[in-house]
């Protein structure tokens, strides 16, 4: 069944089927950046609020720019201007926002659940823009599609995710997402970072670099947080660089045709060299560019679906179809 | 003399183990006979407890009244409504309130307001350590004139194994039961649920099960030590009960308590982050479930005590991570209870026995009995009534709760304080007073 | 007329003298097809259109003139209309706007509200010289000041009937018929 929810929290459960829909939309839109003209009108009108509690340049713009090329109205607000710094709890400004009848809200939060919490609580579709370690849905689907667009089918690839699993949101959404379209997942770390559990999750669980990236087809390094260091995951950043470092020496060990992933911002040297980074299986730009079109997609499904549900609970509640200003489509 | 007969209700005796067709009379608060109807001859006000159970009125050892500091949570007063509203006559309160519960004054405080209010009996449990600092012991003999019928740090583990020993051996100096919450706080680290596939999922730091273990173990090893008395509170894991069971075997004064949502629910329970699922220590794995209800029916469990957890809405409907820990559970304890017995977890009599005389045996308190002589703390349960949990008419200042909606059968329908009616459910039939 | 009203108003054979005098008058008219370019409207427009293609090169000579796809769902004037999962396929024009003469071709003309998306959607890729449009069935009822400058078939419909148009590319048959409501 293609993609049918209210709001997008997590890949977690979802189909292969409402997946590749999603990417098949996400294609289809990444033409419009491409034009001259770099806008469809097809959210005129709406309205788009980008709610950050964590800070984050390069998502928040990516939604931005997704909204605006579909001509909708983007309003950015973020934690150091916003009310919680003045105390106001998450429920509170949801409430406050709800009042001001906004489209949609994707929400980025630094807490676990947070979207859950606010979709309990607001009636516009949410989106989950990263909340604490728990998903990151969109990143995955712009991995995804990359993936798709340069090495085809999902199902049957090796896919191997190296680094801090345990904190790492776009590591579970990503994991959720390759399992469901029948890719194979390793995941790769200390101990410390990748608990045992994640094997009962559907990946492979290695602890040798080098194990899980032998025959890979897809490599996707993940960030490391150097605040994991005080908490003693790692004794130091060095001694982590020296077993998971990417390195193009270990990238040699995975099939000739690999890709190299990385949800960014990069630590050059730490968790990745720059020669691989920079290097020709790196893709690291193209989810950047993809990331744009998947996020076109998101708005337009989730707020098209959610206008069309209204409208028919509307109906359904008072018996009488809806008048539009604008009478049916196709003609 | 005022009297008063509880007539034609089956009397379950949890010593004996009995449930037999009995009236019971109550002379100025006290138990004065508990015999057949047609034994009794006295003239009395009757209550007719027809088709229902008669029990001791129900003690609970472990609730949280947020009084004083907290009021806006919970106070004394509400606390008792909702314990006799839950069937249960005695509490015993903690004493994480603000200021702490460490001194003879806030103890003396605790129980002017209980003495107000009127209505169930408080107990209140002291602290260990000064402000539940874990550094310093409080004053146990001061507290113990006063009226505490415990200690204990509930809320934080002691993690000090030193101060740990001390608090055990000079307790016994006064009799007193060292209740503990155990919870390694290095190996909790800020873990918001049990560790295990569920916090991994849900992206949420998890507590393992060792927290748990590691300080039960300890604390067994300091019982030997010192020959103390420890009592576990709110145990939750398989391997807690196992210790807990092979240290009984050896003749230890080592006791410990179950909540009745340990005995139900899991970390499943957290599945949507919701902040009625948090608590310490956290929900387990079925397999757990399975041994603490085990640990209950071979009597390793000698008690249910709630650890009644009032928060307030805004404390509770937020990030998953910063809501804070508990649930109430006054309120719904018995209904829940008499489920365990429906599922055939424990008989009848044994369930009545973890609810009254087992607790007040481990704190030394005059409940949980009908014998002749006894406080009047009676408790009569209609055994067929169905009912919806419905936190919304919570007698409790709170309304967290993950059970809101279940549908139970049993319920409290009257409760005697000293022989005072202090509780009456009259959501169906009019009361079942007859005129003498 | 089959018996539950559905009435077969163009068959296979109607069909394709239809496109072929259509592709006849283009040339006509256009004086040849310098400048052109044909852009369909997904989805039965496109298949129109690649055969209104393939005879304008047959007629004509030379190479065949570029040619073009637009989705016009995301120019639609009716999001809420009951789209729960609407399908995006992907506008496609690779060749320059700028200076061109567009055909643009459609199976069906009715309010012309699909009209008007698909010509801002072109212009949005730039300015055209001129833009016509080419339909294989008119059935009337316009809501918009919208008119087809070839047409295969004047349908006089009630406004409750549905125009159903199969093409052998997507449906297996070639035909045109009118369904009462």
């Amino acid at each position: 069944m293609a993609f049918a929810e209210r709001h997008l929290l997590g890949l977690e459960g979802m189909g292969a089927e409402a997946i590749t829909s999603i990417l098949d939309s996400a294609a289809s839109f990444k033409e419009i950046s491409d034009r001259d003209i770099k806008k469809v009108p097809a959210l005129r009108g709406k309205t788009v609020i980008n709610l950050f509690y964590e800070n984050s340049t390069r998502t928040r713009t990516s939604f931005e720019i997704a909204a605006k090329r579909l001509s909708a109205d983007t309003v950015n607000i973020s934690e150091s201007s916003s009310s919680a710094s003045k105390g106001e709890t998450l429920v509170d400004t949801a409430r406050n926002l709800e009042a001001m009848r906004p489209d949609a809200i994707v929400l980025r939060h630094s807490m676990s659940g947070a979207a859950h919490l606010l979709a309990r609580h607001v009636s516009c579709p949410i989106i989950n823009a990263g909340d604490g370690c728990h998903e990151h849905p969109s990143q995955a689907l712009l991995d995804l599609l990359t993936i798709r667009e340069r090495r085809g089918a999902i199902a049957g690839l090796t896919v191997a995710i190296v680094g801090d699993l345990l904190h790492s949101r776009v590591g579970r959404s990503n994991l959720h997402g390759l399992r469901a379209l029948g890719a194979t997942v390793r995941v790769v770390g200390p101990p410390t970072l990748v608990p045992r559990e994640f094997a009962a999750l559907g990946a492979e669980v290695h602890t040798r670099l080098v194990d899980g990236v032998r025959d890979a087809d897809v490599v996707m390094m993940l960030r490391v947080q150097r605040e994991r260091m005080g908490a003693n995951f790692f004794p130091s950043l060095d001694e982590y660089s020296h077993y998971y470092c990417l390195t193009e020496e270990v990238v040699r060990l995975a099939k000739p045709q690999v890709i190299i992933l990385h949800p960014g911002p990069m630590n050059r040297g730490l968790e990745i060299s720059s020669a691989v980074a920079d290097g020709p299986y790196s893709v690291i730009m193209n989810q950047v560019t993809n990331g744009v079109a998947v996020r076109m997609a998101l708005l337009y499904l989730l707020i098209a679906r959610s206008k069309a549900e209204d409208a028919a609970e509307l109906e359904a509640a008072t018996d009488a179809p809806v008048v539009r200003g604008r009478s049916g489509g196709r003609a | 003399m005022t009297r008063l007969r509880i007539a034609n209700g089956t009397v379950v005796d949890p010593m004996a183990r009995t449930a037999t067709r009995l009236d019971v009379l109550v002379e100025d608060g006290r138990i004065a006979a508990v015999e057949p109807g047609d034994q009794i001859a006295a003239e009395a006000e009757t209550y007719d407890a027809r088709g229902c159970l008669v029990v001791p009125g129900l003690v609970d050892m472990h609730v949280h009244l947020r009084e004083p500091g907290y009021e806006y949570k919970e106070t004394i007063a509400t606390g008792a409504a909702a314990a006799v509203a839950g069937g249960v006559t005695s509490v015993a309160c903690m004493a994480n309130t603000n200021p702490v519960n460490d001194s003879s004054a806030v103890t003396r405080f605790i129980l002017e307001r209980a003495a107000e209010a009127r209505s169930a009996r408080v107990y209140p449990i002291g602290a260990v350590s000064v402000g539940l600092a874990g550094t310093q012991l409080a004053e146990f003999g001061e507290m113990r004139r006063a009226g505490i019928v415990a200690v204990s740090d509930d809320g934080v583990p002691i993690m000090d194994a030193g101060l740990m020993r001390r608090a055990l051996e000079y307790a016994k100096l006064f009799d007193l039961l060292v209740i503990a919450h155990e919870e390694d706080a290095c190996l909790r680290c800020d873990g918001v649920m049990n560790e295990g596939l569920t916090s991994v999922r849900l992206g949420l730091r998890g507590s393992p099960a060792a927290a748990e273990e590691l300080m039960v173990a300890r604390d067994i090893a300091l019982v030997e030590l010192t020959g103390g008395r420890l009592h576990v509170a709110h145990v939750s894991t398989a391997r807690s009960v196992a210790m807990i069971r092979e240290a009984r075997g050896r003749g230890l004064g080592v006791s410990a308590e179950a909540t009745p949502h340990h005995l139900f629910l899991t970390e499943e329970a957290v599945a949507e982050y919701d902040g009625n699922a948090k608590m310490a220590p956290p929900l387990r794995t079925r397999a757990d479930v399975e041994a603490l209800r085990a640990g209950l029916a071979d009597g390793t469990i000698e008690a249910i005590a709630t650890d009644h957890a009032p928060h307030h809405p805004d404390e509770k409907d937020c990030e998953f991570d910063q809501a804070a820990n508990g649930i109430v559970g006054l309120e719904t304890a018995l209904g829940l209870g008499l489920r365990l017995v429906a599922e055939g977890v424990v008989d009848l009599p044994a369930l009545v026995a973890r609810m009254t005389v087992g607790p007040a045996r481990l704190l030394g308190i005059p409940a949980g009995t009908l014998a002749v002589g006894a406080a009047a703390d009676v408790t009569v349960i209609d055994p067929e009534r169905r009912w919806k949990i419905a936190a919304r008419s919570f007698r409790s200042k709170s309304r967290n709760t993950p059970f809101d909606g279940w549908d139970l059968q049993g319920k409290a329908v009257a409760t005697f304080v000293g022989g005072a009616l202090v509780y009456e459910d009259r959501t169906t039939a009019p009361p079942l007073r007859v005129a003498s | 007329m089959t018996a539950n009203g559905t009435r077969l108003v163009m068959d296979a054979q109607a069909i394709q003298r239809a496109l072929v005098r259509i592709a006849h008058e283009i040339v006509e008219r256009g004086r040849g097809t310098a400048d052109f370019a044909l852009v369909g409207i997904r989805s039965r427009g496109v298949y129109i259109a690649q055969r209104l293609r393939r005879l304008l090169a047959d007629i004509e000579g030379g190479e065949p003139v570029p040619f073009g796809v637009v989705d016009i769902t995301l120019y639609r004037d009716d999001l809420d209309r009951r789209m729960q999962n609407p399908v995006v396929q992907g506008t496609s024009i690779d060749f320059d706007v700028d200076g061109r003469r567009i055909l643009l071709v459609d199976d069906v003309l009715f309010t012309g509200r699909t009209i008007r998306a698909a010509m801002d959607a072109i212009i949005d890729f730039g300015r055209p010289q001129a833009i016509q449009l080419a339909v294989l069935v008119d059935r009337g009822h316009r809501e918009l000041p919208i008119r087809a400058d070839y047409v295969g078939k004047n349908i006089p419909t009630s406004r409750q009937e549905e125009v159903a148009v199969r093409l052998a590319e997507a449906d297996g048959v070639d035909e045109v018929l009118v369904e009462a409501p």
